[in-house]
């Protein structure tokens, strides 16, 4: 190699090595710096890839970030969010503080509780300087604010608001004898065995049933509220797993086998193997209506004791390698045009995280314009939501029943 | 040189020596250790990167002594024993039927006209992804799937499907189904490479004329031989299907799931002292694999004493019309099932709403397509990019290795045959976990290199079996003529050799580029997940999810190895348009 060529590479190198640091930590209140240092990032979002048309979603977010900011988003579609997790403890492990391989993670619950407590997050509070957050509705919407229990502390960004909701198909099951309640759900199941099942946790729309047939058999729901005591556990359980006992003869194959996830369970409604199926966005069946995937006929309901709610968020990886490419992606994440898309049942459905009295007008007129579908339950039909237990219930619960049910009996 | 020596040095052709080496004589002689580097180094990293986190030491991970906890955490694990004996007779009764159906196939009906016939209908199967053609196969077999559909109501008075477990069944019937579909193409075209090996013909006649029946005189006297020449291949399929992992996924148990799933699943949790367990699981694995093997070795002792008691009574057994034309059925139904399911995927992904018991979806719709293609491109590029490089790659390697062989004269025989068939003898698990840990460790996993890498550890196997065959049986008296005319080792390989041997080099890179699509495991683990394929996301949607997204993803997964294939059958054509004995037509 001749000298001026060395002198070259050796330049290109030690600018390629001190780039990143360069890069690093951008300060969101400078949101203009910001901007300019994520021009020409390549995003790594890890977000569950389940649903189609989530995954389409995220790709037309895609196509905004290339055209409006030069920025390149990867969806990363995972299995189980919990493999984010594990790779950025991974990274954290092998030394590799920078430079990670994951910018952005689709997350709430115990994976983002999991992250908070190892100090594996992008950190302190980013969220509340991201310029869409004055639209955020943090006030009268408390889970936007504690997930699971958890202070999100600005570490996580909202994205949108879960309601457990129950579908039926008016055409085979009549309105009136639809179960009002885990307790009616059992007897329901038993008078109409092998039409009922629920995702195998330790998928979340799963494990989420868990929790709501928790809540409602529990003594006490407060201590729901609080860490596991070890001690307590089997005797705070015993309900629910009495009642899954009860139940899961009638379930759909005999519980010998488990749906994946909540759009198999559509699959399984349209198919006329199950009557009853469930998601955690109430536009699902509108959604699935409006991509032909369940006939006309398929109606929402809910109980009126309510049923479990929480907020979905995005966060950022303590070494992601993207910093500013990643405040940019969650802040288009929150603009109104990008919310307002989401909620169309044509495209998700997902319902916002945005206070309406907070849009401009011609924002607003973008979600009063959107038919949330005929088979999507208004606001006020949608009952009362239950906060979810600590992070800690989930993960011992889903250990308890795959020792209980996954073991082949 | 005179008459005298240019005599000799084609009379020794196949010993030259050469006392200056060019590079390109250098690059022939580096090929086999090349191959060997490539085949057996990351196996044997990979192996040691599996058993040493297994046995706690993983300093990158804070285990920094030797211990056997994780060994003791595995066995706590609920349903681990189950998860195990499971994966063995899956393993096991996967090829024992697999090799009885091609057994029973080639004896019964060797040297017949539905012979050529049926072979031509199964062949294609090889290309068709494992994947692929389990989705097809649950589609078919579901209670709402569409042989039920086809029968009911009038047949059944189904109006809506029965509460049946098929799918996804404890006792994982339907993933040894779905994964005999294509253990049997494969085993059946090595059956049918190792038959010119064989005296068949005379032998057939031979106990034919002593009055033997089809059937039972091509297993006495025919299979004995062929057996010994297919035996590694037969391991494979053993070493396959007890630690597959996608087509489980797929068709197979979930509660709790076969041993190989299980260990994909704790090798991603978040718990990061899981990674020690799911160690000391894929060394499990290789035990359950070599305990499956060692049971396979036992039974074939049985089987030997079994057929020779049985031949001893001289039974001539030549009313075996019925079981001949049961081993004929057998053989078309399961290509009829595949080439099915796989109709059934196309239809699907463009159906709109299609409820049961409707045997034809009520609109068509593109939607599907329209909805997945943008999301599909990066994937599909993906797929393309890996397949073709680790293609080139292992055709480059096995040609060098062919033409090296050819020079010296030496095979390599039975160990070189080892070797290649070695990483199809280890669960890919077994050191796919400890590769990856590696390469995390030297900061190198999820780039195109690893990746490509990675795919060419299982093409180069099948393109080197494919090509082989072919390269050996090829008339070496053109490369004496040519010689005789003056042309050099290089010229004779260039201008004579690799010309006529086109078509072969071309279907052994159409073989190359299938397995390459079909990879899920390696693609999953040294891709970080970075660089989904067309294949990874198919297995992500499992099987019970939106058929008509199902649909599309395996319809495409399908097509891409076709299309390897129609290239690879359309380009001689073209470029020997002028030269008919070549084109092969």
């Amino acid at each position: 190699m001749k000298p001026l060529s060395c002198t070259i590479a050796l330049t290109a190198s030690l600018a390629a090595a001190a780039f990143p640091a360069l890069a690093e930590t951008p300060d969101p209140a400078d949101w203009e710096a910001v901007l300019a240092a994520a021009e020409g990032q390549k995003v790594y979002f890890n977000a569950w890839g389940g649903s189609t048309q989530i995954n389409a979603y995220i790709d037309w977010i895609g196509d905004r970030l290339a055209e409006r900011h030069d920025i390149d988003l990867v969806h990363v579609k995972l299995d189980d969010t919990a493999n984010a997790v594990s790779t950025v403890v991974a990274e954290k492990a092998a030394g590799r503080d920078e430079g990670g391989s994951i910018d952005l993670i689709w997350i709430n619950g115990e994976n983002f509780a999991s992250m908070k407590r190892q100090g594996l997050l992008f950190a302190p509070d980013w969220t509340t300087k991201l310029p869409n957050w004055a639209f955020v509705d943090h006030e009268t919407k408390p889970t936007i604010t504690v997930d699971f229990t958890v202070p999100t502390d600005g570490l996580e960004s909202p994205w949108g608001m879960a309601k457990m909701v129950f579908f039926h198909d008016s055409a085979r099951t009549d309105a009136a004898d639809l179960p009002d309640g885990a307790a009616e759900l059992l007897e329901w199941a038993r008078a109409n065995p092998g039409r009922f099942s629920y995702p195998q946790p330790p998928d979340f729309v799963g494990s989420s049933f868990l929790k709501q047939v928790l809540i409602e058999t529990v003594d006490d729901p407060s201590v729901l509220q609080a860490p596991v005591v070890e001690a307590e556990f089997e005797a705070v359980t015993e309900p629910l797993f009495d009642y899954l006992d009860a139940l899961h003869p009638h379930l759909w194959r005999s519980a010998r086998t488990f749906p994946k996830d909540y759009p198999s369970m559509s699959q399984l409604l349209a198919d006329g193997e199950l009557d009853i199926t469930f998601a955690f966005n109430p536009a699902e069946a509108s959604n699935a209506i409006a991509n032909q995937l369940l006939p006309e006929t398929v109606r929402s309901f809910t109980f009126s004791g309510g049923t479990l709610a929480n907020t979905h968020f995005v966060a950022i990886p303590y070494n992601a390698n993207a910093k500013a490419g990643a405040l940019v992606t969650a802040n288009l994440l929150l603009s109104p045009e990008a919310q307002a898309r989401k909620q169309d049942p044509e495209v998700w459905g997902d319902p916002t995280v945005l206070a309406m009295d907070k849009l401009s007008e011609e924002d607003r007129a973008r979600f009063e314009a959107l038919d949330l579908g005929i088979a999507t339950l208004r606001p006020d039909e949608l009952g009362p939501s239950l906060a979810e237990p600590h992070p800690s219930w989930m993960t011992r619960i889903e250990e308890k029943w795959a020792a209980r049910y996954a073991v082949g009996n | 040189m005179g008459a005298r020596g240019e005599r000799q040095r084609h009379l020794r052709f196949g010993r030259l020596r050469f006392g200056r080496l060019r590079p390109g004589r250098l690059m022939l002689r580096l090929a086999p250790p090349l191959a060997l580097i490539v085949l057996a180094v990351p196996l044997a990293f990979g192996v040691l990167g599996t058993v040493l986190p297994a046995l706690g030491y993983l300093p990158a991970l804070g285990g920094t002594r030797l211990t056997l906890a994780p060994f003791a955490e595995l066995l706590a694990q609920p349903g681990i024993v189950r998860s195990s004996i499971q994966a063995l007779l899956i393993g096991l009764a996967t090829t024992a039927v697999s090799l009885v159906l091609v057994a029973g196939f080639v004896c019964a009906w060797y040297g017949t006209r539905a012979f050529a016939f049926i072979q031509h209908l199964v062949s294609p199967l090889l290309a068709v992804p494992h994947a692929a053609a389990a989705f097809g196969f649950a589609f078919m077999i579901a209670p709402s799937g569409y042989l039920a559909r086809l029968v009911s109501p009038w047949a059944t008075g189904w109006e809506r499907p029965p509460d049946w477990l098929i799918v996804n069944d404890p006792a994982g019937l339907a993933l040894i189904a779905g994964l005999v579909l294509k253990e049997v193409p494969f085993l059946l075209l090595v059956t049918l490479a190792a038959l010119p090996q064989v005296p068949a013909t005379r032998a057939q006649e031979l106990s034919q004329s002593l009055g033997y029946g089809l059937l039972a005189g091509f297993m006495f006297t025919v299979w004995p031989a062929l057996y010994r020449q297919i035996r590694l291949a037969v391991f494979a399929v053993i070493a396959y299907a007890s630690a597959n992992v996608d087509v489980a996924i797929i068709l197979g148990p979930t509660t709790p799931e076969t041993l190989p799933v299980r260990l994909v699943g704790w090798m991603n949790d978040p718990d990061l002292s899981m990674r020690f367990m799911a160690c000391a699981g894929a060394v499990l694995q290789i035990g359950v694999t070599a305990t499956a093997i060692a049971i396979w070795v036992a039974m074939e002792r049985a089987m030997h004493i079994l057929a020779e008691r049985v031949c001893e009574t001289g039974r001539r057994f030549r009313r075996d019309g019925a079981m001949r034309m049961l081993a004929g059925a057998a053989m078309t139904v399961q290509a009829l099932l595949v080439f099915g399911g796989l109709a059934i995927l196309a239809l699907w992904s463009v159906s709109g709403l299609w409820q049961f018991p409707d045997a034809l979806p009520a609109n068509l719709s593109l939607r599907s397509w329209k909805q997945s293609l943008p999301v599909l491109a990066g994937p599909l590029a993906t797929t393309i990019i890996v397949g073709v490089a680790a293609t080139a790659i292992s055709l480059a390697i096995a040609l060098a290795c062919l033409q090296r062989e050819n020079e010296t004269g030496r095979t390599g025989g039975n160990r070189a045959l080892a070797l290649v068939y070695l990483p199809l003898l280890v669960p890919q698990i077994g050191f796919l976990f400890g590769l990856q840990l590696l390469l995390v460790a030297a900061d190198a996993d999820a780039n195109w290199a690893a990746l490509i890498g990675a795919h060419v550890i299982f093409v180069l196997p099948y393109v080197f079996l494919s090509l082989s065959a072919p390269w050996r049986a090829y008339d070496r008296r053109y490369e004496a003529i040519a010689a005789a005319l003056g042309a050099t080792t290089g010229r004779i390989f260039w201008r004579v050799r690799l010309p006529m041997l086109t078509r072969a080099v071309l279907a052994a890179s159409a073989v190359g580029f299938a397995v390459s699509v079909g990879q899920y495991l390696p693609t999953l683990l040294v891709g970080a997940g970075r660089f989904p394929t067309i294949t990874t996301e198919a297995v992500a949607l499992g099987s019970g999810g939106n058929r008509r997204v199902i649909g599309v993803y395996a319809f495409l997964q399908m097509m891409l190895p076709f299309i390897g294939f129609v290239l690879a059958g359309l380009v001689p054509a073209l470029l020997f348009r002028n030269r008919r004995a070549i084109r092969g037509v």
